[in-house]
């Protein structure tokens, strides 16, 4: 191997890495059984799975569609659209937040008219933990997609046309398949960064135990009174999210990745 | 207003000389007071973020006196402050929003001398203007119809709603439990909320958007603002400099414009 | 590219020219990938492109099948759902698409690797497959990209003689564009020859090689093709006469001939070389600094010889003449 590559990889997987060796080297292993035992964690990590799962169907459901759109349409304004839709990626999440109350808030602009036609509120609710992590989250689904469906040769969409597929059929028997693992790669993504997320929930989202409280949020507060139960809830996150993550790529990315 | 709380300030910094900054006697403070021109350098003062408006004007002003000083701050939450000085942070001065996190740097023996109680804050509940939920006092904390903000039990000003609560008797039915004040009190700027129980300053410095309703009940739970100099300060003068004009009357009228009481 | 151009039911035209004539973009046309900028494209008396009309059909409402040049088989598919894609895009049952698929799969004999994905099939056998996903859905013209640039040199010559057989099967029309003159004059019935967008002659395969209009036709078809059956290194000419090839043949093939390897001799040459044939010049057509010469006798040939040395020798139409070509430089393919 090359050292102008190596050295520098070496370094990188150091750099990133060495926090982690952090947190397990100051875990106190001993808490680690009540903490994981107490009803709040599991509580924490039961929510924050369900919502991160929840934000990226969300996100692929509404993603994938965009990224298409960004990728094979001719509309007018595309670089405009993509700009504004990796706003999130560049927005103090914390902002994001704020944003959405103003359109999905008690006093938004949908938000009012929800409440008033349907006594519908979302701030503060399960409902409020998902949309905040699909605002943060999808953008790097409809990018990793994009790429996907620019990388992909649009022939093989034209050969199906030719075969009688209309753009519908052509999508989802033809792009989709064949984009499978930059969608897997995308997902994985949203999932991650939705399973982390922390301003943009606890602006729109708030805090309370068993609603809105996911590990992240969970993971601050301790930090405020008691770093070491900090340390492990992290810990139990990280564990959870590289657990998933492991078995999904030998399960899902492994054999998208092995298709030719 | 700065006339009629002058008079107090005096008496208080003259009684705080015998603290944290007393150790190197009154010269330090005149000489800083007087503006001599004797200080430079940076000073780095790390303050809860409670302060930022005080504190940066009280900096600017030391910063006239003394053209060759820089003053930068960094205003957080007092524990994160508390965790990144026990860390190494290099900073001068350490200003607390409660004692236990000055405690945290106390335990670690990196207060230059017993730190001084500069000011103090008290809950007060916050609305919105015009005040669309009726909220009228603590005990509208237990109407389940109405959408309230209560800090988080593991940050100070969630604390103190504990021990306010508790002292009322109060049932209260937070829909959430913000990390800190000031999420809490965006939360009623933008009228999400119908209420939330924070600090009276941080309603002062809302301003029009937010309504103060005071709480007889809070006086319980006075919550104390420490500073002190720290031991690995790497500009002493300028720290003690910067600490005496917090205690100084001009000081301590900054901090009542703000909405902190007296300590 | 502007062009006109009528093609029968089960006609196989070939559009030849170089590569960047726009003959891929006449397929794409034809196809309706591509919307033409004027003019109107019919099949079946149905209007499929009408400029004027505003009438534009979109490709998947088109009864076409398309051969890619690089097949494009859906890597993700099988190869037996690959060739019933276009029946179950036109409403086909997944039961009855696979079985008209497989029974495709069986004509192509290509039956036992139904189960297989594009990338385990070899040039040949992916050709073979294209073919068959394209006719499978029954189109009423069929479309040929370059059907057999992607094949290496030896594949190419049974490729080419399966491919055959197959359009002279096809009911429907087909247009077939190459650079490759040996397709066009192997596969078409009528050949199109386009130069910088636009066509320079039109007619049968064997007449534009023996009249070639431009220079550029001259050298792109100047090809003799004679079919006979090979006996080891002869092959016996269908028309009588034998022709001695490098290498060993069987069965029946095509001798391909190039005009500029054949010599022209006023009389039989010393030592002859083992393909001598006597000839008469039945026309001659001059192009550039050469003239392509018609001979007529047992082995008709092409020659292309130059002006100078034509005017030495004082040709004229039937003048009889002795043709010598080495063996290392004739092709010959089967068929």
């Amino acid at each position: 191997m090359p050292l102008p590559l190596l050295v520098p990889a070496v370094v990188a997987v150091a750099f990133l890495v060495l926090p982690l060796v952090g947190l397990v080297v100051r875990t106190p292993w001993s808490d680690l059984g009540p903490q994981l035992t107490s009803p709040g964690v599991g509580e924490a990590l039961r929510l924050s799975l369900v919502s991160a799962t929840l934000a990226t169907a969300v996100s692929l459901v509404l993603g994938v569609p965009l990224a298409w759109v960004l990728a094979r349409s001719r509309i007018r304004g595309r670089g405009v659209l993509r700009a504004l839709v990796t706003v999130p990626l560049v927005l103090p999440p914390v902002v994001g937040g704020v944003a959405l109350f103003l359109v999905l808030g008690r006093q938004g602009i949908v938000g009012r008219w929800l409440d008033e036609a349907f006594g519908l509120t979302i701030p503060f609710t399960t409902t409020a933990v998902v949309i905040a992590e699909t605002f943060v989250a999808m953008p790097f689904l409809v990018i990793s997609v994009e790429g996907a469906l620019r990388a992909a040769d649009a022939r093989y969409e034209e050969a199906a046309a030719t075969l009688g597929a209309d753009r519908w059929t052509t999508f989802r028997r033809v792009t989709l398949p064949m984009v499978a693992p930059g969608v897997a790669a995308g997902a994985v993504l949203c999932w991650a960064r939705a399973l982390g997320e922390f301003g943009a929930t606890i602006t729109f989202a708030g805090n309370f135990p068993g609603t809105t409280q996911t590990m992240p949020l969970a993971v601050y507060l301790a930090l405020q009174r008691d770093p070491e139960s900090a340390i492990v809830l992290s810990l139990v996150l990280l564990a959870v999210s590289l657990a998933t993550l492991l078995l999904l790529r030998g399960r899902w990315l492994g054999r998208a990745g092995a298709a030719p | 207003m700065r006339i009629r709380t002058w008079g107090t300030a005096t008496v208080l910094a003259a009684a705080l000389l015998t603290g944290c900054g007393a150790a190197d006697g009154g010269d330090a403070v005149g000489g800083a007071a007087g503006g001599d021109g004797s200080l430079g350098g940076t000073l780095t003062v790390f303050a809860a973020a409670s302060l930022t408006d005080v504190f940066t004007g009280l900096g600017e002003q030391l910063e006239a006196e003394h053209p060759g000083l820089e003053v930068q701050f960094t205003f957080a939450g007092s524990s994160t402050l508390a965790t990144q000085v026990t860390q190494g942070a290099p900073a001068d001065v350490f200003a607390s929003a409660n004692p236990g996190q000055m405690a945290v740097v106390t335990d670690a023996g990196l207060a230059d001398g017993e730190p001084q109680v500069f000011t103090s804050n008290v809950l007060e509940i916050a609305v919105p203007a015009g005040n669309p939920a009726d909220v009228t006092g603590l005990a509208d904390f237990a109407r389940e119809e109405l959408t309230l903000a209560v800090c988080a039990p593991e940050v100070p000003c969630g604390a103190a709603a504990e021990d306010v609560f508790a002292a009322a008797g109060v049932d209260a039915v937070p829909d959430t439990l913000e990390e800190d004040v000031r999420a809490a009190l965006t939360k009623v700027e933008l009228g999400e909320v119908d209420a939330a129980l924070v600090y009276a300053t941080d309603v002062v410095a809302a301003g029009d958007a937010v309504e103060g309703i005071a709480v007889a009940e809070a006086e319980d739970a006075v919550n104390e603002y420490p500073v002190c100099v720290l031991t690995e300060a790497p500009n002493p003068e300028a720290a003690r400099a910067f600490v005496d004009l917090v205690l100084s009357a001009e000081g301590q009228a900054a901090l009542a414009d703000a909405g902190f009481r007296a300590p | 590219m502007e062009l006109d151009v009528d093609v029968a039911d089960g006609e196989v035209l070939a559009v030849l020219g170089p590569n960047g004539a726009g003959k891929s973009t006449l397929l794409r046309v034809l196809a309706g990938l591509l919307p033409p900028d004027d003019g109107r494209v019919e099949v079946d008396g149905e209007p499929w492109d009408d400029v004027a009309a505003g009438v534009h059909l979109p490709p998947h409402r088109r009864r076409l099948g398309m051969v890619f040049q690089d097949h494009l088989l859906f890597p993700h598919l099988s190869v037996t759902d690959n060739v019933a894609f276009g029946l179950r895009t036109r409403g086909a049952g997944r039961r009855e698409a696979r079985a008209a698929a497989a029974a495709w799969l069986a004509r192509v004999e290509l039956a036992d690797l139904g189960a297989r994905r594009p990338g385990q099939l070899s040039g040949g056998q992916a050709q073979r497959v294209a073919l068959a996903r394209a006719l499978a859905g029954d189109p009423a013209l069929l479309l040929l990209d370059e059907p057999l640039s992607a094949l290496d040199a030896r594949t190419r010559l049974t490729v080419r003689a399966e491919l055959r057989r197959h359009l002279g099967e096809f009911r429907g029309s087909t247009v077939l564009v190459t650079h490759d003159p040996i397709d066009a004059m192997a596969l078409a019935d009528r050949v199109l020859v386009v130069e910088e967008g636009r066509v320079v002659q039109a007619g049968a395969p064997a007449e534009v090689a023996r009249h070639p209009r431009t220079d550029y036709v001259a050298r792109l078809v100047g090809l003799s093709l004679l079919p006979g059956t090979g006996e080891g290194t002869t092959v016996r000419l269908d028309g009588g006469g034998r022709v001695t090839v490098a290498g060993e043949t069987a069965g029946p093939v095509l001798v391909a001939v190039r005009p500029e390897s054949v010599a022209l001799w006023p009389v039989r040459p010393e030592g002859s070389p083992r393909n001598t044939w006597p000839v008469r010049l039945a026309g001659a057509t001059p192009h550039g600094a050469t003239v392509r010469c018609e001979l007529e006798g047992e082995v008709p040939l092409l020659a292309d010889v130059t002006a100078a040395a034509f005017a030495e020798m004082g040709l004229a139409p039937g003048a009889q003449l002795w043709a010598t070509v080495k063996a290392s430089e004739i092709a010959v393919y089967e068929r």
